[in-house]
């Protein structure tokens, strides 16, 4: 299943970041958040799991969206920047140029593998937070990684009350 | 800065909000004073996020204190007592109180409820019965805009609901023969959330995170009556706590509550004053109002103030299905059984039992919590203090084991009023300016606990007969959860020896001095008490506009 420019909007949405500013600011997008794109959408393909399948868009809508908005934009670019810093420190070469491997080889040299989220935290927490956590919540927090689960209204998605009534063959 | 006012109410949650609104519109000069915040209800969706993160806590939702342990801050408290209580993970301070947090079901109290001495020889009866209070359920329930349908255990009522009951969940579908067949039908549970718009709010948009914040607005919450207050006159005064209460010369009399507000210390004057700061910042105030004349507190000459706390402590317990049971797809439970509200066969209590929509994880929740270092050795994994997180494939399959198959069941029960359960001051310890902090000082006992083990008993035969393949107690009566429903504390009664308040919620001592919360309760039942709070500040607010 393939993430579309839609299922980041749906996430958007459930965080109070509405459509209109991510359109205005996509043609905004400047180099920087070219390069942070690169970065989480190569994190996604870590951090999701095979049923979907993290676009550029999804991911460039998502992050351009989601942290424009909010107090946290500077630590959010921070992380962004940290992880690829780590990867060229490590291996010479960019993040996103990375095998899948050598991509969970760079998370595990950060420590966020295993750090506890915190914004406000050490390099591995805050890239925990900033980068996977953030991944992860747009995608279970929406209709198409609830889905995954047999949760296709997950909380924090104003779905309706007509999901809950429904059984599984549904 | 001094202030006058016909009425100051202490505290904007629902008994203060619904008091001040309905003395507002009938022209009356009302002021309200709120410790907390006025939130800005633009930011639900932010307040979302925070609940849903496992790297936030709950009290960082409404902003409250999270480490009640340091001196200085704000929501500081001790628990000196036998219960480790978690006082700020469910109580709000601030425009709107603790309804800005709740989960809104609405059950009123039961006939008997009222009468627990007379009729079984336990707590104490109320001086006023449930009849007296049936019109003002009725008008709690339209104010608040509760959606329900009669059940047949609840003592009659004078109007339909105002709003049609939700429709059972599938989930509950897969328990509803096994409560039936051990006693216990469910039933449609009351709830002030909209089931369809009304009120200029919207219907239930199914955010599934009510509890504690619902950014439709459909859950009801006390900030609706504080901004009817205030468009018909009356003033909202939020960070504003009151830290003390001034008598007159002859102590008859409040004349002053006194506030600090930036940084300064100020007085309202009143004609009358209504407290409704809940059953802990009520008696921590009346405490805190010591005078020459009152030397154990306002308001305290019986010695009741803070004593006769009582919660409701519950238990639950989960059953591990073949099947999916389609949980997390509504943030309330829908059904319910107030069957054993049924106090004739013995001695074993009030108890309600619901099935819940929530078990297992939240999937976000799960996605973005490692799973705990002790569960995985719990589980013999030796090689966990070395390993890593999972992702990808690993940890959907993770999420999907921690989120599906389960059936959770709760069940709460009456704790009985006990002079040694109370709020106290710790005066050892002092807020973020300098007052001494309240104390929770409590256990369950025996009743209670009997009470607990008889439900978890109930629920695993149900469990059991809906074909559970797995039935584990997850809370079990020797450590119980508490609903966070503070009761008693200024109880009401006809004898000042042994109450705080009269009939009309009147204090004994102060001939202008009331309360309306939970505080009041002489007993608890086990009816989340929310509706009874809102019913009796209504009926106060008729009687002080017949008395101003």
């Amino acid at each position: 299943m393939k993430l579309s420019r839609r299922d980041a909007l749906v996430a958007l949405g459930a965080m109070g970041v509405g459509a209109g500013g991510v359109g205005v600011l996509r043609e905004r997008a400047a180099e920087s958040e070219e390069a942070m794109t690169d970065v989480l959408l190569a994190a996604a393909e870590v951090v999701y799991p095979s049923a979907v399948t993290p676009t550029r868009e999804f991911v460039s809508a998502y992050a351009v969206g989601r942290r424009r908005f909010d107090a946290d934009a500077e630590r959010f670019e921070r992380a962004v920047a940290d992880l690829d810093r780590r990867a060229r420190h490590d291996t010479g070469q960019s993040f996103a140029s990375l095998s899948l491997a050598r991509r969970r080889d760079v998370f595990r040299s950060l420590g966020a593998d295993r750090a506890h989220a915190n914004h406000g935290g050490t390099t591995a927490e805050r890239v925990r937070y900033y980068v996977v956590d953030d991944l992860l919540y747009a995608l279970f927090a929406s209709p198409t990684g609830g889905e995954l689960v047999g949760c296709e209204n997950p909380p924090g998605h104003p779905g309706g009350t007509d999901a809950y009534q429904r059984g599984p063959e549904a | 800065m001094s202030d006058h006012t016909e009425v100051c109410v202490v505290g904007a949650g629902p008994a203060g909000s619904l008091l001040a609104a309905r003395l507002a519109a009938r022209g009356r000069d009302v002021v309200v004073l709120d410790a907390g915040p006025r939130f800005d209800r633009a930011e639900d969706l932010q307040r979302v996020e925070r609940e849903l993160r496992p790297s936030h806590s709950r009290p960082d939702v409404w902003e409250m204190d999270q480490d009640p342990s340091r001196d200085g801050v704000r929501d500081s408290y001790s628990t000196t007592g036998e219960i480790d209580y978690k006082l700020n993970r469910a109580r709000v301070k601030g425009v709107g109180g603790t309804t800005l947090h709740w989960g809104a079901m609405t059950p009123r109290l039961h006939e008997q409820d009222f009468e627990m001495a007379s009729r079984h020889g336990i707590g104490v009866d109320w001086p006023i019965d449930y009849g007296t209070l049936e019109p003002f359920y009725c008008d709690a329930e339209r104010e608040m805009s509760v959606s329900g349908a009669p059940n047949p255990y609840a003592g009659p009522r004078s109007e339909p609901y105002p709003l049609p009951a939700f429709d059972p969940s599938h989930s509950d579908g897969i328990v509803r023969e096994a409560f039936a067949e051990h006693g216990a039908p469910l039933h449609a549970c009351p709830r002030a959330i909209n089931s369809e718009q009304n009120d200029g709010r919207s219907a239930c948009m199914g955010y599934g995170t009510c509890q504690p914040v619902c950014p439709s607005g459909a859950k009801y919450s006390a900030d609706v009556h504080a901004d009817r207050a205030e468009k018909v006159g009356a003033r909202i005064v939020d960070r504003a706590p009151v830290v003390r209460l001034d008598h007159d010369e002859s102590g008859d009399r409040v004349v002053a509550a006194v506030y600090e507000r930036d940084g300064e210390r100020r007085r309202v004057s009143a004609d009358v004053f209504v407290l409704a700061a809940g059953a802990v910042e009520i008696p921590r105030l009346l405490l805190l109002s010591t005078s020459q004349r009152y030397p154990d507190g306002l308001a305290n000459t019986s010695g009741a103030v803070g004593r006769y706390f009582m919660e409701h402590p519950g238990i639950k317990v989960v059953g591990e299905f073949d099947e999916p049971t389609r949980q997390h797809l509504v943030g309330y439970e829908t059904s319910v059984s107030e069957a054993f509200y049924d106090h004739d066969d013995g001695p074993a209590g009030t108890m309600i039992v619901q099935p819940y929509n929530d078990a297992g994880e939240y999937p976000v929740a799960a996605a973005l919590s490692s799973r705990p270092l002790s569960g995985r050795l719990a589980d013999g994994d030796v090689t966990a203090p070395f390993a890593s997180d999972e992702w990808g494939d690993a940890l959907l399959d993770d999420v999907r084991e921690r989120t599906e198959g389960f059936i959770a069941l709760k069940a709460w029960v009456e704790q009985l009023p006990e002079w040694e359960n109370r709020v106290a001051l710790d005066r050892s310890r002092t807020d973020d300016r300098g007052h001494p902090v309240p104390d929770l000082q409590f256990s369950v006992g025996e009743h209670a606990s009997a009470s607990l083990r008889r439900a978890e008993s109930f629920l695993y035969d149900v469990l059991e007969s809906a074909g559970a393949t797995e039935v584990k107690t997850v809370v079990g009566p020797d450590e119980p959860w508490f609903a966070f429903h503070h009761l008693g504390t200024t109880r009401m009664g006809t004898d000042p020896e042994s109450s705080v308040v009269n009939a009309q919620l009147r204090t004994h001592d102060l001939d202008n001095c009331y309360v309306a919360s939970s505080s009041v309760f002489p007993t608890g039942g086990a009816a989340n008490p929310t509706l009874t709070i809102a019913a009796l500040s209504l009926r106060l607010a008729d009687h002080l506009d017949g008395t101003l």
